[in-house]
């Protein structure tokens, strides 16, 4: 049964989607429960293989069992699970289980009527994330990248409005992305002739650096990067997650991001190595100036903005540029930022957007002006909120303070001192943010939305969507008082061997 | 010159996927643009199957006899038709998506073109 739990990772949600949209379309009230047993099984399985894999090391798994036919070429598609894999694997089921708990009153209020087929597309949106973060062949990421791709279309047009048109050029900025990663893959494939993530960083460092290699390194990057939405190419992702349902952002926001941050990660440090990212010096110091950029703009940007949904959304933005920094230092604190982010942040912009949520259900938006006495009436909220804040701007000893000093410390290591500099910034800027939602949100007139009865003092988010949230938010401290031991039994082993020794 | 003739389909490659990416960026139309999705999404599948393609190959169906060691040089790659395959169910299901999305624009707005519906947004 162990041997098979890789697979059970994405046949849980993959299973579950398929169900529920068809139980959605005779017993719309099943599909709710199946979605959430099939990201629970999914949850459990990633859990198992986190202790399996820290204990005995990569598993490999041959979908239908193809490749353990004495062949002296690859046939079938591999799922390799190492350390950096489970890691991502138990986030995102993690994460994304919580939020189908969460998100249930919050669908029914913002999507009433229409909530059919949420939950289908939810799951399918998880089954493609957990497919890239699992998959051992580079154009199977491809395919989950657009399986979760035309999922979170979808999740993004169920909102009101400018939903449509923010889905719309999130779906032709996509396609864009979608099609320069296969055209890397092409170029990759022509000079190895195999997809196969462990035949691939076998191959690449036994050949001289070719042109075709480098074509297919860079076009997959770009790829990437529109994915993820970096510095340059972030323009679709503001509006699209701000014009989503909340519900859908709530489980967007956390986790696509960070997914395609991983698919750069793997295609940087499994397929390419390490030598090939130090030997490629021209490059690597644009792509830190891109990523202090990211984090500068995205700062600038969120202190301008009025919503709070959008603001979250320009944290996102330069969270990225944190973790694309990370990685292209190319030395060891950086990368074990880097990774130790991506759970981080996976993590704090899901309490963020679980918080905003609970503020949406009562206001109904998430104007900042709207906010007034919001402190008094939904204290337990904003106590998440605030912690949360805290832990984006880096407060021991929640998990965003051990990520940014591993961060500062590879940059220092590094030297590349502009680089600090962007990560204090944004610091300060999210400061700044907090210390204003503070000064509103403890204005005693009361937003007519959430002053309900006066006779009554509290006017709380209900229960179901409280307890997530609340649960999220200690999860952020948890996850950095356990710094030590995820660093060092799990992280250690999924930064390149050679950054280690 | 001989090398661009004898490498003519990675030139047309090239050609449809400028097209295709200068009318995603450029066009006003949301149609438009779905329409150059479609030509990007077409070229690169033009791009792959050059890739696998020989002169006087044969379909790549191997008897018993030739499984365990197969004349390569006779048979096209299955590999990038196979890959193609999976590429245009993907690009059938984005077209399908986005064409969706665009009559849903339409109805809000009346409208394909992409500063009307902006300028309505902003009211």
């Amino acid at each position: 049964m162990t041997g098979q739990l890789p697979i059970i990772v994405i046949l849980g949600p993959l299973l579950a989607a398929i169900l529920a949209a068809f139980t959605a379309w005779l017993r719309p009230k099943l599909s709710y429960p199946l979605v959430v047993l099939g990201l629970a099984i999914s949850f459990t399985a990633a859990l198992k293989l986190v202790f399996i894999v820290a204990d005995e090391g990569a598993k490999i798994y041959w979908l239908g069992n193809w490749g353990n036919q004495n062949h002296e070429f690859v046939v079938g598609i591999q799922i390799t699970v190492d350390n950096l894999n489970t890691l991502l694997l138990t986030t995102v089921s993690g994460i994304a289980l919580l939020t189908a708990l969460y998100a249930k009153r919050l669908v029914e209020t913002e999507l009433a009527g229409r909530q059919r087929y949420f939950y289908a597309l939810l799951s399918l949106l998880v089954t493609g994330l957990l497919g890239i973060s699992i998959t051992g062949d580079i154009f199977n990421l491809y395919v989950f990248l657009e399986i979760a791709a035309l999922s979170s279309y979808a999740l993004i047009a169920y909102g009101k409005g400018r939903a449509y048109m923010a889905s719309f050029n999130y779906l032709i900025m996509g396609t864009m992305g979608a099609c320069l990663y296969l055209l890397g893959v092409g170029f990759v494939f022509i000079k190895h002739g195999t997809l196969n993530i462990d035949n691939l960083s076998e191959i690449i460092p036994t050949l001289d650096p070719s042109q075709a290699l480098f074509v297919g390194f860079v076009l997959i990057l770009l790829g990437v990067w529109v994915k993820m939405a970096f510095f340059p190419f972030h323009g679709w992702l503001p509006n699209a997650y701000t014009h989503a349902p909340t519900a859908s952002a709530a489980v967007l926001a956390p986790l696509a991001t960070k997914v395609a941050v991983y698919a750069m990660l793997r295609i940087m440090f499994t397929v390419y190595s390490l030598d090939y990212i130090n030997g490629l010096t021209g490059i690597q110091p644009i792509v830190l100036y891109l990523s202090t950029a990211a984090i500068v703009m995205g700062s600038f940007f969120s202190l301008t903005q009025t919503n709070l949904k959008m603001i979250a959304c320009y944290f996102i933005i330069s969270e990225i540029g944190y973790m694309v920094g990370g990685a292209w230092l190319a030395n060891r604190p950086g990368l074990t930022g880097a990774m130790y982010h991506l759970v981080a942040d996976a993590a704090m912009t899901s309490a963020l957007f679980m918080a905003i949520g609970c503020i949406v259900y009562r206001l109904g938006q998430a104007q900042l002006d709207d906010l007034k006495g919001v402190f008094f009436k939904m204290p337990v909220t904003m106590a998440a909120f605030v912690v949360t804040m805290a832990a984006l701007i880096g407060v021991p000893p929640t998990c965003g303070f051990f990520s940014k000093w591993y961060l500062i410390q590879g940059a220092a290591e590094a030297g590349v001192w502009h680089f600090v500099a962007a990560l204090l910034l944004s610091s300060l800027v999210k400061a700044i943010i907090l210390f204003r939602i503070i000064e509103i949100g403890y204005n005693r007139v009361a937003h007519p939305a959430i002053e309900g009865n006066p006779a009554i003092p509290r006017n709380e988010a209900p229960l179901s969507m409280l307890i997530p949230t609340v649960a999220m938010t200690l999860g952020l401290i948890a996850l950095g008082l356990a710094t030590n031991t995820l660093v060092n039994t799990i992280i250690v082993n999924a930064v390149p061997a050679a950054l280690t020794q | 010159m001989e090398n661009l003739i004898a490498n003519f389909n990675y030139v047309i490659v090239v050609i449809l996927m400028m097209i295709g990416l200068w009318s995603m960026l450029a066009q006003k139309n949301l149609i438009k643009k779905c329409i150059g999705m479609a030509i990007l999404q077409t070229g690169i599948i033009l791009f792959f199957i050059s890739i696998g393609a020989k002169n006087n190959a044969l379909i790549p169906i191997l008897t018993e006899a030739a499984y365990s060691d197969p004349d390569v040089a006779t048979v096209a790659n299955p590999l990038t038709q196979i890959l193609m395959l999976t590429a245009i169910v993907v690009g059938v299901a984005t077209l399908g998506v986005g064409l969706g999305l665009a009559q849903k624009i339409y109805h809000q707005h009346s409208s394909f073109d992409e500063d009307e519906i902006l300028e309505n947004q902003r009211k």
